[in-house]
């Protein structure tokens, strides 16, 4: 880092870009120093990503320019990107599954022979990983890793790259707290050494901890950027939306019903044939929230699947209103009243390519009054699919609208009626509220606490701490496949429990611990 | 052993068309494009190796002009999927009819003709080896290519930055682009020099292997090739093992047609297709799931770098 | 000047691009197909106009356009549904020969000299024959993820080896000098022909089909089933339909129609089952149903038009001794530039010029 540490390591100035007629970013300053962490803080969609996606040359901006080191470039490709420096952790880690820890470290790389040396390489890297603190196995493919050990292969790949800048996106969204308290050593350590940081988020914690300097967008554009020193967390929240608003969650006290849905030693498999869920047992009571906290791939997905009968299940029993389940396919689960929420909306939930409609009846196609012998009365469709968009505020220019047109909050809102409209016993979410802007969150945790309320029985599978702590009634945290714990009281549990125990140490250990501390 | 030899080495020849089809289809498929179009680049191959080795009666020069001719038919398939992001399989079925229909029309005058062709080599010391020697080194220099060719590939793709490359944009596009690998420059270089390889495997039917040109004289060992990638896994070594079982039993059908046989020569025919779909099966049932993550996971998908949900 | 050209994705795309693609496709391939012809030393203008008089110039030619054009419509309607739902089955062309394979047979050894049971018991036969021999890659492509496109191709080559079989050997027709065919079909065994033209009852069969196939897709459960599974088999898993199930009686329909193509064929046209009797009806469907854009009323239409391609192909081969692979690469040509022509439905492209950007 020899270069003059006066001029900033990267300026980049009235960044603008532009996708089909969508702003995604106007007029844009951003600037780093070396030595120096500078968050962008914004809502989902506000632009962050996209900024440093031009700034790593894969996308290219319609209007501005980048500076490194005061010298103008302009970037055609990551290649040029990389060239000078710049190297982005990508949310969606770009690592190729299929192969090595050593093989993503130097793919793309110009400067190796043609054939590979591979012992080179991997003391290369592993002398790396020992100067970071980011300690990973070599010779592991990378679907095999966690996905905290994907973010550290992902760091030690820029690195290896020799990175000066280092962009990370939504860098904590996958990981257990100790696990972030570990990254954000890294990241002091890489500071120390001179390295530039950008640090994409979207909690204020995080943001005010890590950084010297915040920028902050919104919709597309800079509202400000502030000393982090000079500022409040509030202060920050309002800059991020734009007008006050509450973070609770108010949920109403509930005493919970019978039980409507259990599983008794359920065992299911990946997609890969290995095992997801081991032996687990649940309940789940009316007017109640059950929570799993977890970090992504210990097996959630495939226990919801699993429950509404997407996945098979390899050993174990579920019961609905004390009936075991005999036969559990989609059909009979959705019959029985489980309502799925799935995370992937345009994969799973919905088929972008129809519209509106056609989307509204995807779970009752087959059930009067939807069916008639073996047609469907679309007039019946008609009326089914305006009032769902009246009652859930989706907002479409028509019911004949494809629903790929529609952006991700109403592509949930509409999820939400079809699944919510005839007031389900059971329901499984799955990150309901991934990816949405702060209004629509907002209506979608009312809409589930909504139907907690009224009595159902929910399963709320999420990342984000905070919202499963405040609206879980109860909390579980699994751990590759299995409960660590369950606790009844989710907010008297300590994040660093919480964190431990997304770590694999069960419940009862950590309750122990505490006690040989305490004496 | 005396019966065996001769159509073991009888599998190994009429294996090798295939052979080299599928190879160039795993370079292809491995940089994620799917290209169905075998069936039409082979016979374009195999006509013109016939026809400039007519002319020029050099067969080297012949192999040379088919391998061109199959990477600039290719480039239109190149140019559909890559750049135009169309539809691979539609694209692949275009280019069997147009390459069929095309090497039938410009063949239509060399029907009856012959020519000298490509003759055998024996490699010294090696053709000795009992046993092996007649069976694998004993035949005319293609062959001996080929096998090259199934070593060089099995070292590039797991062993090179080259290959590494390529794996990676057939894998996941979006991570090969990140880190500066051109998702459309490796996709157009493999697929039209795959291209060229599947052109080499027909002209191998015409200026090695039958030394005569035929209307539709592939008969289907494209569509053959195409599935042996799959049962290969793609890997250049089982894809060998797999031509030559199809060689095999050519072989060994012409044989029994040769001796007079009772059953009719149909049905007969039937062997080579029935067999393909057999082995698509076991390969399918045995690997389960696990076939889809063995394959490129990008296969059939175009790429595009700025595009947002 | 030009500074440069901007590539847009589109929202929509608008409706005239849906009839102007694939003209601007089929004008581009002729255009094509000429350079190739004046190259292969033939005058592509003398080629077309023998085309387009044979084929569309007076009765007779219409009359044969629609003869070559029911089989298209037919198999095309098949290849359509299969298509709808994502699964590839190329193999219309075997389940045209497995069709009349069993036409054959029914008039061999179930003959009862009534046509109009003559007919049902044709139909039922072909179509079951068709449907069974594609269910067959359905249910492998269903239950095991065996590549259909691979097996529906490799039962095209034993299906028209099968038919080789009993036409060189059992069933050849002793006082047929030799050539491959069966005998000739009685006349109960024969379907109707209007007037004293060659079209036969298949047109009604394809136009009734066609209409079936349009309900089914616009009103009923079964055919918004098989939307959902060819747009997003995870959401119609998750919607609780079959997806096996759908897959092989889909398959066991597209492979039906298509053996019931091979049936009108041989019992319409040809009388008798011959060698090679299919001139890539089967394959040519392929293109009928994707330019047709899985439409079934819009299949009718291009069926026509390549019908008539067909006997234009037909001409060539008599009058100026082209063999009859250059309507096939004419066809392949189509596909390639509506293939490319799709692109202008996805994006939209502007040139950017010097004024514009100042």
């Amino acid at each position: 880092m020899s270069r003059n540490i006066l001029s900033p390591l990267v300026r980049m100035e009235g960044i603008t870009k532009t996708f089909a007629g969508f702003v995604a970013n106007s007029q844009i300053d951003f600037d780093v120093k070396n030595g120096e962490v500078h968050s962008l803080l914004g809502e989902n969609g506000a632009g962050k990503t996209t900024l440093m996606n031009i700034l790593s040359g894969l996308y290219i901006q319609d209007e501005g320019n980048i500076w490194i080191h005061d010298e103008l470039r302009e970037f055609r490709s990551p290649r040029d990107a990389i060239l000078s420096g710049i190297g982005m952790v990508h949310q969606h880690f770009m690592l190729v599954p299929s192969m090595t820890v050593w093989e993503n470290m130097v793919l793309g790389l110009k400067d190796l022979p043609s054939i590979l040396p591979k012992k080179e390489i991997i003391g290369q890297m592993e002398s790396l990983s020992s100067r970071y603190g980011l300690h990973v196995e070599p010779e592991a493919r990378i679907w095999q890793l966690s996905i905290g050990e994907q973010q550290r292969v992902s760091i030690l790949k820029v690195l290896f790259r020799k990175a000066e800048l280092l962009i990370l996106d939504e860098p904590t969204a996958v990981l257990t707290p100790q696990e972030a308290d570990n990254l954000f050593k890294t990241v002091h350590q890489m500071k120390a050494e001179g390295h530039g940081i950008v640090f994409i988020s979207h909690k204020l914690n995080e943001v005010t901890a890590l950084s010297d300097r915040v920028t902050i967008l919104r919709k597309g554009k800079r509202i400000g950027t502030v000393n982090t020193s000079d500022t409040t967390q509030e202060n920050l929240a309002e800059m991020m939306v734009g007008k006050r608003v509450s973070f609770n969650i108010t949920k109403r006290p509930q005493k919970p019903g019978k039980i409507s849905m259990e599983i008794r030693d359920l065992s299911v498999n990946n997609d890969r044939g290995l095992p997801a869920v081991r032996d687990l047992c649940l309940q789940l009571r009316e007017g109640e929230i059950l929570g799993i906290a977890g970090i992504a791939g210990n097996g959630q997905q495939e226990l919801c699947e699993a429950m509404v009968g997407l996945r098979k299940v390899e050993a174990g029993e579920m019961y609905i209103n004390q009936i075991r389940i005999q036969k559990a396919d989609p059909k009979s689960m959705i019959s029985q009243g489980v309502r799925y929420i799935p995370a992937d909306r345009k994969g799973t939930g919905l088929v972008p390519n129809m519209n509106v409609q056609e989307n509204s009846i995807l779970k009752n196609y087959w059930q009067k009054p939807v069916s008639r012998g073996i047609t469907i009365d679309w007039n019946v469709v008609y009326k089914l699919a305006s009032s769902i968009v009246r009652k859930f505020n989706v907002d479409t220019p028509s019911l004949s609208t494809p629903v790929r047109n529609l952006s991700g909050g109403n592509l949930q809102k509409l999820m939400l009626g079809r699944e919510l409209s005839d007031e389900p016993p059971v329901i499984i979410a799955v990150h309901p509220t991934w990816g949405l802007d702060v209004a629509a969150t907002g209506f979608v945790r009312d809409t589930i606490l909504n139907e907690r309320d009224k009595g159902a029985s929910i399963l709320l599978v999420s990342e984000d701490l905070d919202e499963l702590v405040a609206m879980s009634d109860r909390l579980a945290v699994m751990h590759k496949g299995r409960f660590m714990g369950i606790t009844d009281e989710p907010e008297t549990l300590s994040r660093e429990a919480l964190g431990l125990m997304m770590a694999g140490i069960a419940h009862e250990d950590i309750l122990q611990r505490d006690e040989g501390k305490g004496s | 052993m005396d019966i065996l030899i001769p159509i073991l080495a009888a599998a190994v020849r009429s294996g090798t068309p295939i052979l080299y089809a599928t190879l160039g289809e795993i370079l292809t498929e491995k940089s994620g494009v799917l290209n169905l179009g075998l069936e039409g680049i082979m016979l374009m191959g195999a006509f013109t190796g016939f026809a400039v080795s007519m002319y020029t009666g050099n067969p080297w020069i012949a192999i040379a002009a088919s391998f061109l001719v199959g990477m600039i038919i290719t480039s239109i398939h190149g140019f559909l999927c890559i750049t135009m992001g169309a539809n691979q399989v539609v694209s692949g079925l275009a280019l069997t009819m147009a390459g069929t229909g095309a090497s039938s029309l410009l063949g239509r005058n060399f029907i009856g003709e012959t020519i000298t062709g490509l003759g055998k080599m024996h490699l010294p010391f090696l053709s000795e080896i009992p046993f092996i020697g007649p069976i694998l080194f004993d035949h005319d220099p293609l062959v001996y290519i080929s096998y090259f060719l199934v070593l060089f590939m099995c070292f590039f793709l797991s062993f090179t930055k080259s290959g590494l490359s390529l794996r990676a944009v057939g894998d996941s596009p979006r991570s090969a682009d990140s880190v500066g690998i051109s998702v459309v420059r490796t996709r157009y270089f493999y697929t039209l020099i795959g291209g060229g390889i599947v052109a080499i495997g027909g002209a191998y039917m015409s200026v090695a292997y039958t030394k005569m040109w035929g209307d539709l004289m592939t008969a289907g060992r494209g569509w053959i090739a195409v599935a042996l990638v799959i049962f290969a896994i793609w890997h250049p070594m089982r894809a060998a093992f797999g031509a030559y079982l199809f060689g095999g039993v050519e072989a060994f059908q012409l044989r029994l047609q040769a001796a007079g046989t009772t059953i009719p020569t149909p049905l007969l025919m039937m062997l080579p297709y029935i067999l393909t779909i057999t082995v698509l099966l076991v390969i399918s049932i045995r690997e389960g799931k696990g076939l889809i993550f063995e394959a490129p996971s990008s296969l059939g998908q175009p790429f595009y770098r700025e595009e947002r949900e | 000047m030009i500074k440069g050209i901007a590539v847009q994705k589109r929202k929509e795309s608008p409706r005239w691009l849906e009839l102007a693609i694939p003209v601007a496709g089929i004008l581009l391939a002729l255009v094509t197909g000429a350079i190739f012809l004046s190259f292969l030393g033939v005058s592509p203008v003398k080629a077309y106009r023998e085309m387009i008089i044979s084929s569309l110039g007076d009765s007779y030619g219409l009359s044969e356009t629609i003869v070559k054009a029911i089989p298209l419509a037919l198999a095309g309607l098949g290849v359509m549904l299969s298509f709808k739902m994502l699964i590839w089955n190329i193999g219309a062309e075997g389940q045209i020969f497995i069709g009349s394979l069993a036409t054959a047979a029914m008039v061999r050894y179930c003959f009862i000299d009534n046509s109009v049971v003559m007919f049902c018991l044709m139909v039922l036969a072909a179509a079951f024959a068709g449907g069974a021999w594609a269910a067959v890659a359905g249910y492998l492509r269903a239950r095991w993820r065996v590549n259909e496109i691979i097996t529906t191709l490799m039962m095209n080559y034993v299906a028209i080896h099968l038919v080789d079989y009993f036409v060189y050997g059992p069933w050849r027709d002793p006082g047929s000098l030799g050539f491959p065919m069966t005998a000739p079909f009685p006349n109960s065994a024969r379907l109707y022909q209007f007037g004293d033209s060659r079209v036969h009852l298949g047109i009604i069969m394809a136009i009734i089909l066609a209409c079936i196939f349009y309900w089914l897709f616009r009103y009923t459960r079964w055919g918004y089933e098989i939307r959902v599974i060819g747009e997003n088999p995870k959401a119609a898993d998750f919607a609780g339909m079959d997806y096996l199930k759908n897959v092989v009686m889909v398959m066991f329909l597209s492979g039906a129609i298509a053996g019931i193509a091979g049936m009108t064929e041989i019992a319409g046209l040809q009388g008798r089952l011959q060698h090679g009797f299919s001139a890539g009806y089967g394959y040519t469907a392929i293109i009928v149903a994707w330019l047709g854009r899985l439409h079934p009323l819009v299949i009718l239409i291009v069926s026509f038009l390549l019908g008539a391609l067909l006997v234009g192909g037909d001409t060539l081969q008599i009058m100026m001794r082209l063999p009859l692979s250059t309507t096939l690469v004419i066809q392949g040509l189509i596909l390639f530039f509506v293939l490319g022509g799709e692109f202008f439905r996805r994006y939209s492209i502007k040139i950017i010029s010097e004024r514009d950007s100042s």
